[in-house]
């Protein structure tokens, strides 16, 4: 049985492990984490069903009691080195794996707030990220810096991303969608809420996403204004004031909210930009690399080395399964193609 | 809140050898301000400062008016320098934010542009013979004062706290715009959260008020200014930062620029005037120093040497609250030992 490493237990990860192991691969999954998937444990809903967070978790999780994966949870690997035909896997704590062939899955982290200083994140209590306003939504406890239900919550798009300031001119993709899911969400706990989005421009690129975006504004009343928030500041009542421009209006404005929530950006993962530097793979703004966009989205410059999911550049969590699928489809097409090779070579001989 | 970003970023500022440049306008309206900064690096903190008389305008205000041409203003700025050069310093000090940010911006230029910086120094020598460097390290007085604080601090007769309360003042700092907005990492502490006079004012005792309009120009805003028609601009960005401390009940102002200090101090008066209105309790206005003069309060300077009553806004209760003792009776005494007449009252503000 042929034995692959996959690396980091994400959605990607699992699934392409799952993929993997149902082919008959046995397959070693490494995840630095004490646990898997911790991008989605904390979240509430998914965009667009509104479907458990939890029970994609569990879902996921299922897969990995299949006999084939072996799981290895707090364990960091630090180094990677092809050794002919296979590619030796080297842990934190010096525990070296011979495999036939590596799956990268090493995902995203969320963009640090706290680089974006004029927002306030870390230093003003009503400023949140959309990651610690999901966990208030999961735990049904919305509530503003003085302990009571917020009269109005605003969000600012594209925090980090599409930035230059920070480093990060692309789109991160999935915080469009994840506001307007958001806003709902907010809507369907406190009616009351006076609820806005603030905007460079909506992009509604998945299936639903448009009427999710049209429902937020028929039905929950959430208003979208076009314009980037330039600074925020607490006031002496504990509010967040901020200063923004209204660019349809043409005029800036200046406006008052219990919470500020920033829909924070996809970065490269610490691990992803160690493993893509390490493995010459790096591609921009510290993603790993694919060998071709259109044809070859999984593969890399090095044979046996394969990538899944937001190791690559910014995905949901849909787009990132049926990439880990397509990157075990990818493996195994490799490994058959090495074990024919192999064959012609010993009838050959 | 935890501002723990105010002390995040720190940059180079020489230990000792300054050559200092006076502001244009700050002996007129803080007269005591630039002695005080001498004395205090000279005589408490015992460093070398030279202080050359032949210094001249950057020309700040004509380049931000696009009265200057850059070229001017770059050969101008070289002028100066080559006035540091032949004292032999390399350590470049200006009084002025504005300043600060010309020569910042002037050095930026000839570091990206070699040709721009060789045509500046032909320019130089053409209009005066002379040849100049770009100073090694170009820092603002508050940084000095910033840098040895703690130093200061051990040599403090008072301290930042209300005597009758115990309790610290409660300050706003003002930050010139000019200092970090324009190259964020020549400021102590970026733009955003700068903390070289929030880093004194927690060092000697106050507390920093973070209200929402902290970030918020001063109104001096040349143009908004020099153009008397656009006035109206200048005074209501002021107005706007007065309403937004209002709130919080500041004991007074501190800032590290010219125009900034100048304008909240004088705005008060004239608001007072159109609406009679002050942004204090009393009707008294809210006092704003210079971080010279704060400095000089703490370590034991006379008010009145400092020209604190020159303010439009009073200091008499802000000194009540300090413990620092003031003459009423030599208020308007002059340099040479004459009572000079007493100013006019305003009609609405309370001196």
């Amino acid at each position: 049985m042929k034995k692959i490493a996959v690396i980091g237990a994400g959605p990607a990860g699992i699934e392409a492990a799952s993929a993997l192991a149902i082919q008959n691969m046995e397959v070693l999954l490494f995840e630095k984490s004490s646990n898997t998937l911790t991008n989605i444990l904390d979240k509430a809903f998914l965009f667009p069903d509104f479907s458990l967070a939890n029970d994609m978790v569990d879902k996921l999780n299922k897969k990995l009691l299949h006999q084939n994966i072996t799981l290895h949870v707090g364990t960091e690997i630090v180094d990677i080195k092809q050794e002919g035909h296979e590619w030796k896997i080297i842990d934190k704590k010096g525990m070296s794996y011979i495999v036939a062939a590596v799956l990268l899955s090493t995902g995203y982290t969320p963009f640090d707030a706290k680089r974006k200083e004029e927002l306030g994140y870390g230093i003003y209590n009503g400023v949140l990220t959309s990651l610690d306003l999901e966990k208030m939504i999961k735990y049904n406890h919305i509530e503003n810096s003085m302990g009571e239900k917020p009269k109005r919550i605003v969000f600012l798009q594209c925090v980090g991303s599409r930035d230059e300031k920070s480093g990060n001119n692309y789109c991160s993709k999935i915080c469009c969608v994840t506001a307007v899911k958001q806003a709902i969400e907010v809507k369907k706990l406190l009616p009351d809420t006076e609820v806005y989005i603030f905007y460079m421009d909506l992009r509604m690129w998945g299936q639903s996403f448009e009427e999710m975006y049209r429902e937020s504004q028929e039905k929950y009343d959430v208003c979208y204004v076009r314009g980037r928030i330039s600074e925020a500041a607490a006031t002496f009542d504990k509010k967040i004031q901020f200063k923004a421009e209204d660019t349809l209006v043409g005029l800036p404005l200046k406006m008052n909210t219990d919470l500020l929530v920033l829909m924070v950006g996809m970065e490269a993962s610490c691990g992803t930009k160690q493993l893509a530097e390490k493995l010459s793979i790096k591609g921009e703004y510290g993603f790993a690399q694919s060998l071709h966009i259109h044809l070859q989205d999984n593969e890399t410059t090095s044979k046996g080395l394969f990538i899944a999911g937001s190791c690559k550049r910014p995905m949901g969590i849909n787009e990132t399964i049926a990439d880990a699928r397509s990157a075990a489809l990818a493996v195994i097409e490799h490994l058959n193609a090495n074990l024919s090779s192999n064959e012609n070579v010993i009838n050959k001989k | 809140m935890g501002k723990y970003y105010w002390n995040e970023y720190q940059k180079t500022i020489a230990d000792d050898n300054y050559f200092y440049e006076r502001s244009c306008i700050r002996q007129t309206f803080f007269p005591g301000s630039e002695t005080a900064f001498l004395r205090i690096i000279k005589e408490v903190l015992g460093k070398n400062i030279y202080d050359e008389e032949n210094q001249h305008t950057c020309t700040g205000i004509g380049y931000h008016t696009d009265v200057v041409p850059l070229e001017t203003t770059m050969t101008v700025v070289a002028r100066l320098f080559s006035l540091m050069k032949d004292a032999g310093y390399e350590n470049y000090v200006p009084s002025c934010v504005t300043s600060f940010g010309v020569f910042s911006e002037m050095i930026e230029i000839w570091n990206h542009q070699p040709e721009t910086l060789e045509k500046t120094r032909e320019y130089l020598r053409k209009a005066t013979g002379r040849e100049f460097d770009i100073p090694k390290n170009l820092v603002h007085p508050s940084d000095i004062i910033y840098k040895f604080r703690h130093e200061l601090k051990e040599k403090m007769k008072y301290s930042l706290v209300n005597r009758f309360t115990g309790k610290p003042l409660q300050i706003v700092e003002h930050i010139g715009c000019h200092y970090a907005k324009i190259f964020p990492e020549k400021g102590v502490g970026k733009a955003e959260f700068p903390h070289v006079l929030a880093g004194m004012i927690e060092s000697w005792g106050g507390e920093v008020l973070d209200y929402p309009e902290r970030r918020h120009c001063c109104g001096f805003g040349f143009r908004h200014y020099l153009v008397q028609e656009n006035r109206g601009y200048s005074i209501a960005n002021t107005k706007k930062k007065f309403e937004s401390m209002e709130p919080f009940e500041p004991d007074f102002i501190v800032a590290n620029c010219p125009g900034c200090a100048m304008f909240m101090d004088k705005w008060q008066y004239t608001i007072a005037e159109i609406e009679n209105k002050t942004y204090d309790k009393d009707g008294y206005g809210i006092p704003v120093l210079t971080y010279e003069e704060m400095a000089g309060l703490l370590l034991g300077y006379d008010p009145w040497e400092l020209g604190l009553q020159l303010h439009q806004i009073q200091s008499e209760i802000l000194l009540d609250k300090i413990g620092i003792p003031y003459n009423p009776k030599e208020k308007y005494k002059g340099a040479s030992g004459k009572i000079l007449p007493k100013p006019e009252r305003p009609n609405h503000l309370l001196v």
